[in-house]
């Protein structure tokens, strides 16, 4: 039985993300961060792992600078490693990512559980999620906020899934992809011995050759990064007593029609 | 050829914001030359075929199997896949839920097609569409394109950020009536039970939102004797008795910061910035927030921002269109009471 959970680096939440001069987007000195969605993600591959009695291994697309978040998930009990990097793959091409994903899983094998977080904080997207699911044929379970009961035995899971009109108790069959919200656990922190094994471990690197993948032609070009149009506006300051501020501001929102 | 509109449905009725996909497409089809087919599947679906031409379809294609009562995306897909190869539509566009996104996702990789998401703005050169997506919670915008000469391109539109088609009452549309593709035996899930959201507005959808940040501690009111944490109390009888009434007067959705939410002053669904949602309303009132940015990257594209706050410094007052300097326990109140008399609630 195995467990395989993705993620990746990005920039912390906190920093001044920006496109400059040459168009390329930059993040100053600020850190690279574990993609703040897939703590939860790394922290239920633990537990699915140690419940089921198997193996949780942690994936990541792309560059070194995958390293990071690769070594915060061993130093958080994740079991290994891997890093996929190829001059081919373009992991913020979705359909590549999830055509290099599924090799991943099909030459790991033996996994009963893909585990995302909701989204890549960076570049906004969870497409990937969904097609990695389409690509393996496996059963989709998005937004699982819950984990009832597994059977690793005889392959069910059944869940709470959420969309915006509610919750959803499911059951499934596995193996099944699911990605995961806020709600499903509290990620634990890295351990001081942890953090020290993950700084000695070699992450390997597979290549699209070995992992025998070949990827769809590119189909979206991104074009170009833009910083948004700067707010021109000059806040104005409603002054008095609160009744009198209440009465101004409540004119001036008549004025342009939100209300 | 034609262009497809995935119309999100949930116990028989178009999501609100659904028809929004159906204005979006106009720029699509009318750039494209070609008609428009809205997809409605589940229950009630003939009747909203209907609803669906007045707001601009030519054409509808319904199925209401039982297999597509519960929104399952393996039943879903299955029949949104079929029906691409089948009619080979240049593009299949819907409002970027959850729902949507995900459906569309599974379909465009089933068909190895281009997918585009969370669209805010839209255009088409030739065979190309083009969109403009935020990126970063919306500290930068991606320009990005995919060419329907080289098949389906599947895009969802941000919510809010397209206006739906004005109603035409006396249009109809072509209905046509399909089976589903899954069949109950072949599918891997069951759905045991729902529960319904509570809340009232969708943080989404809505057209004002009214959020509270950590100056939601300095309610004036007293706990109770044996409160665990005195703040947590006074912030929550704030949202509940103070924030809830001024989203009751003007229809808003009730937001909230990361900082409020990880102090555990409002549960998570409310939060609203870069690990929250992302929101473009009409009117967003920030009452005690003071603007971390990855608060301001969630709701940046307010139309109208309103900043109420103690701290003259808070950076919220640098995007904001109109600062109120004071105490939010003695402003909402006063803005309340100012609203119910004028909007003659």
């Amino acid at each position: 039985m195995h467990v395989v959970v993705f993620t990746r680096s990005t920039p912390d939440t906190a920093a001044k993300v920006e496109v400059d001069g040459s168009g390329a987007v930059i993040w100053g000195n600020a850190a690279t961060v574990v993609n703040p969605w897939d703590e939860y993600a790394l922290e239920e591959a633990i537990v699915q792992a140690k419940n089921g009695g198997g193996k949780a291994t942690v994936i990541a697309l792309g560059g070194e600078m995958h390293n990071d978040a690769l070594k915060h998930s061993l130093a958080m009990g994740l079991d290994e490693a891997i890093r996929i990097d190829d001059p081919e793959l373009d992991p913020t091409d979705s359909l590549a990512y999830a055509t290099a994903a599924a090799a991943a899983v099909n030459k790991i094998g033996d996994v009963d559980l893909v585990i995302f977080g909701k989204e890549s904080v960076d570049v906004g997207t969870d497409q990937h999620t969904y097609m990695l699911a389409r690509k393996l044929g496996w059963t989709m379970l998005s937004y699982v906020s819950k984990i009832l009961e597994v059977d690793y035995a005889a392959k069910t899971i059944k869940v709470e899934k959420m969309y915006e009109q509610g919750k959803q108790v499911v059951t499934s069959k596995l193996p099944a992809v699911i990605s995961v919200m806020k709600e499903i656990n509290e990620p634990r922190y890295p351990s001081f011995i942890g953090i020290r094994k993950a700084g000695k471990a070699t992450i390997p690197v597979w290549s699209l050759a070995d992992l025998g993948a070949s990827l769809p032609d590119k189909k979206v070009d991104v074009l170009a990064f833009n910083n948004p149009p700067t707010k021109d506006v000059v806040v104005e300051m409603i002054e008095g007593e609160p009744e009198e501020q209440a009465a101004k501001l409540v004119d001036k929102l008549l004025e342009e029609k939100v209300l | 050829m034609s262009v497809f509109v995935w119309i999100e449905t949930f116990e028989g009725k178009a999501s609100p914001t659904s028809w929004e996909a159906l204005g979006a497409k106009s720029t699509l089809a009318n750039g494209l030359g070609t008609d428009v087919t809205a997809l409605i599947f589940g229950e009630n679906a003939e009747a909203l075929a209907q609803e669906a031409a007045k707001y601009g379809a030519n054409k509808v294609i319904v199925s209401t199997d039982a297999t597509l009562k519960d929104w399952r995306v393996e039943a879903y897909a299955a029949l949104l896949t079929k029906l691409v190869q089948d009619h080979k539509p240049q593009v299949v566009i819907a409002v970027g839920t959850s729902r949507a996104r995900e459906l569309l996702a599974s379909s465009a990789a089933d068909t190895d097609s281009a997918m585009l998401t969370e669209a805010v703005e839209l255009s088409v050169d030739g065979s190309r569409v083009k969109v403009v997506r935020p990126v970063y919670a919306g500290k930068i915008l991606s320009d990005a394109a995919a060419d329907t000469a080289n098949g389906t391109v599947f895009l969802t539109i941000r919510g809010r950020a397209f206006k739906p088609n004005a109603i035409n009452e006396g249009a109809s549309a072509e209905v046509t009536q399909v089976d589903a593709v899954a069949t109950e035996d072949s599918l891997n899930t069951k759905v045991e039970a729902f529960e319904a959201s509570t809340g009232t507005v969708n943080l989404t959808d809505a057209a004002i939102i009214v959020s509270g940040g950590r100056g939601m501690a300095n309610n004036p009111k007293d706990p109770p004797d044996g409160v665990a944490d005195p703040a947590v109390w006074k912030a929550q009888d704030g949202y509940a008795n103070v924030l809830q009434p001024l989203c009751d007067v003007l229809g808003a959705a009730l937001g909230a910061s990361r900082a409020a939410v990880d102090a555990g002053y409002i549960p998570y669904a409310h939060q609203v910035g870069q690990t929250g949602k992302t929101v473009s309303p009409d009117l967003y009132i920030a009452c005690g927030i003071s603007g971390a940015i990855q608060h301001l990257a969630g709701m940046r594209t307010s139309k109208v921002i309103v900043a109420i706050n103690k701290d003259a410094e808070a950076p919220i007052f640098k995007m904001a269109n109109y600062g109120i300097v004071g105490d939010l326990y003695k402003v909402v109140p006063a803005l309340t009471a100012e609203l119910k008399k004028r909007l003659g609630k």
